[in-house]
């Protein structure tokens, strides 16, 4: 394909600035402080991590302000600089215990110099006391001013490309900041925790950040008279259970006042926020479609995938490839088995890595996939686009899937599917889930069928409901992969290409959402898998996940349902027994996640089963949720239960699904030319579904 | 606790014959003591070439941490690798040198 654009530009390097924290704009409250109190209910992750800032108003590279800070020894500090390089740090003296609450606070009284540092456990171990108080240091120094705002969870780094550069961020939960004008002593301080705050001291109070507030924004809201808020930065975890939550509760809505704790880490990352080198402004007539800028330098190469739409409210093709972006999101820079030494044995093979994973594992500030979890060893739930997503590149296969890495997962794999639309001559139009989510059954509806990516597996409520309509009106759907319509996540309210998902009770996951936090920030609704959501996926494709495996693919076996007359536009042409028992991913079309046809999985009574899986290997195992009894013989050679059944039914007004339940299906598309039985029942079946005579 | 039966060179071969996909259960066994080598040291593919060249490193288990490049030996087969590490497992199983 002739190029669209090409031109020459300068690179450069620009760094990433990870790490989430809370930042004031306003400037004028904390000039002006003489004495003042800084306190907060802290439950550090690491504290042995080094310096970590939890609050203050200092400048790291003038040396400059205060900040109450964990230091490098894990005690609580206080840290004055009065900008001429002269810094004085007044500690605790005792560490603190990872994981455990806490009221710090630390106060300076600008008259006569005394440092009062508070560090009380909100349960004492008798056996590892880490309860200190110090109120008799002096200190000569008096905090300098700076241009650095007041922060929460890191300190001012600097400027880069416009933006503040947070440093020592720090790793925990913060709930209820707090500073006042002047000395608070360790009663005031525990009585500042109310809500509302006391009469008696709101004179004193500056801020009283209140984290329960606006769970749903980037606002941190301040409850003082002052009504000083501030704004967060790379997305640190909100509706986080607090010092004060009792489990009586699991959902914040119903008890914010117990959810007022943020959960930073050094390792969050929303926007990398780099700024544009080159820009190419798509032509209103451009074909809708796969693109990708294609960067060279020397002999290296990269690929920038960019999706191309129809504009809104139009369309150019009746058939619609709806790209899985909110999966691809999820796994975007997914690198949990450099840390993780059992994958091997998970997979069936050696972990290829290729230098896209050697570059992640040296920088991890390229951020995480919700697959990972942060240095301080907590689940992640936030994945964004705004950021370089290397794993999601043309020829960048994933290190765990297939030995040498030869079976494409998402981004990659849906190429075989575009390769083969093309080949094969159909017009199609190119949408993403992220525009689903967005316009949800004005999107769709104006199709005649829909085809799905190889893992649609992340789903937004929006996104469920559209489908969900769509096939009630007669919408046609191809399901083309495997393990889809699985998780349930959550775009973002405001912020663009960013989903939550929060882990809970029962999937496949590295780790789950902690206790109690199981609702997400981004919309308030309940995380995990659908099937326990009581919305299972064979309600909509007719079949739910049913068995992963990474090693070899199998092949479909035709069902006595592949002979019914309503399956005869399927099989047309058809003489074969055996489907798919070829193909790029793993030799076979039946392969690395399969879906089932199970009433319990949702299926609709009338589902007709056209195919079933043979030939996976024991590496395939079933679905956690199918396995509360844990029995031997779980491997796919010994459990009937764990295979992929292809299936076919038709929805209320002419409308259908078809699912191919099988992740490997797109990778045999193309064999022998594309004259195969996969592409043949593939054809098929999108011929069919585009005809607007009834199912 | 399985412990591994040098002996059992037929499963040796059998691993040998087809490293990756369906194994014998008594393969399947032995392979999942053998693939369960613990960090520091773990020994992974490092891709040289895309999809054509491999070499053998090894993790620490530990975030951030480089990957140990084992020596240049490089292989042109996922699977001939495959047969490489389970030698030096054997090698540190069984004290047993395999050809």
């Amino acid at each position: 394909m002739e190029p669209v654009a090409a031109g020459e530009f300068a690179g450069r390097q620009q760094a990433i600035h990870a790490g989430s924290h809370g930042v004031i704009g306003r400037d004028a409250p904390f000039a002006a402080l003489s004495s003042f109190t800084l306190q907060a209910m802290i439950w550090p992750t690491t504290p042995a991590r080094g310096r970590q800032a939890l609050l203050g108003k200092w400048s790291e590279p003038d040396q400059s302000g205060y900040a109450l800070v964990i230091d490098n020894d894990a005690t609580l500090a206080l840290m004055l600089g009065d900008g001429e390089d002269n810094v004085e740090i007044v500690s605790s003296g005792q560490p603190l215990h990872e994981r455990e609450w806490y009221l710090v606070g630390a106060s300076f009284d600008a008259e006569t110099g005394e440092v009062c540092i508070h560090q009380v456990p909100l349960v004492e171990n008798p056996l590892a006391n880490s309860v200190a108080e110090v109120c008799k240091t002096r200190t000569s120094r008096r905090p300098g001013r700076s241009h650095a705002p007041f922060m929460i969870a890191a300190t001012y780094g600097g400027e880069a490309g416009g933006r503040a550069v947070g440093t020592h961020h720090y790793n925990g939960k913060i709930d209820s900041p707090r500073i006042a004008n002047r000395v608070l002593d360790r009663d005031s301080m525990t009585a500042l925790l109310q809500r509302p705050i006391p009469a008696d001291l709101r004179p004193a109070v500056i801020a009283a950040w209140d984290f329960a507030r606006a769970i749903p924004t980037t606002r941190i809201e301040d409850a003082s008279a002052n009504r000083i808020d501030g704004m967060l930065v790379n997305l640190p975890m909100r509706a986080m259970t607090g010092y004060n939550w009792t489990g009586k509760e699991m959902n914040w809505q119903h008890a914010p006042e117990q959810y007022g704790a943020i959960h930073f880490h050094e390792d969050d990352l929303y926007d990398a926020g780099w700024e544009a080198d080159f820009e190419y402004t798509i032509p209103a007539d451009m074909r809708s479609g796969v693109y990708a800028a294609r960067l060279t330098s020397g002999e290296d190469e990269d690929h920038i995938p960019f999706f191309v739409r129809p504009p809104r409210g139009s369309r150019n093709a009746d058939l619609a490839l709806l790209i899985p972006t909110a999966s691809y999101w999820a796994y975007a820079n997914e690198h949990m088995v450099v840390e993780s030494s059992g994958s091997e044995i998970f997979n069936g093979h050696l972990t290829s890595l290729s230098p896209e994973d050697l570059f992640l594992n040296a920088h991890p500030e390229f951020g995480h996939s919700m697959y990972d979890v942060f240095f301080d060893g907590s689940a992640v739930c936030h994945s964004s686009r705004l950021r370089p997503i290397l794993n999601m590149r043309p020829g960048i296969t994933i290190s765990w899937v297939g030995p040498g890495g030869n079976m494409p997962w998402q981004f990659n794999a849906d190429l075989h599917i575009v390769d083969w639309l093309e080949a094969m001559g159909h017009d199609y139009d190119v949408i993403t889930d992220d525009d689903l989510d967005d316009e949800g059954l004005q999107l769709i509806g104006q199709y005649s069928a829909v085809m799905t990516g190889t893992h649609p597996e992340y789903v937004s409520t929006r996104m469920w409901d559209a489908f969900d309509t769509y096939l009630r009106q007669g919408g046609r759907l191809m399901y083309m992969g495997g393990n889809g319509f699985y998780s349930r996540v959550a775009y973002h309210g405001t912020l663009p290409g960013v989903v939550e998902l929060r882990r809970t009770e029962v999937e496949f996951r590295e780790k789950s959402a902690a206790p109690g936090e199981y609702y997400h920030s981004f919309n308030g609704e309940y995380g995990g898998i659908w099937r326990r959501i009581g919305r299972p996926p064979g309600t909509l494709v007719g079949v739910g996940m049913a068995v992963e495996g990474f090693d070899i693919c199998g092949y479909y076996r035709r069902k006595p349902g592949s002979y019914e007359s309503r399956a005869e536009f399927i099989f047309s042409g058809i003489d074969d027994e055996i489907i798919g028992d070829f193909g790029v991913v793993g030799g076979g079309a039946a392969g690395i996640e399969l879906d089932r046809c199970d009433g319990d999985l949702g299926s609709p009574p009338h589902t007709l089963v056209l195919a079933s899986s043979e030939g996976l290997s024991n590496q395939y195992l079933p679905t956690v949720e199918d396995c509360l009894m844990i029995s031997p013989g779980l491997g796919a050679m010994d459990n009937s239960q764990a295979r992929g059944d292809m299936v076919f039914f038709e929805t209320p007004n002419g409308g259908g699904v078809f699912s191919t339940s099988s992740m490997s299906w797109s990778g045999s598309l193309c064999h022998n030319g594309y004259d195969n039985n996969v592409s043949k029942v593939t054809d098929n079946v999108l011929r069919r579904f585009l005809d607007p005579a009834p199912l | 606790m399985y412990k591994i039966d040098p002996s059992r060179k037929d499963l040796v071969e059998e691993f040998r014959a087809n490293p990756v996909g369906h194994h014998s259960a008594d393969l399947q066994q032995m392979l999942n003591v053998v693939r369960a080598d613990p960090f520091p040291g773990k020994y992974v593919l490092l891709c040289v070439k895309p999809h054509r060249e491999w070499i053998l490193g090894r993790l620490s288990g530990v975030r951030g941490d480089p990957v140990e490049v084992v020596d240049d030996q490089v292989f042109t087969c996922a699977e001939d690798a495959e047969w490489e590490v389970f030698k030096r497992r054997w090698k540190t199983l069984t004290g047993e040198d395999l050809n």
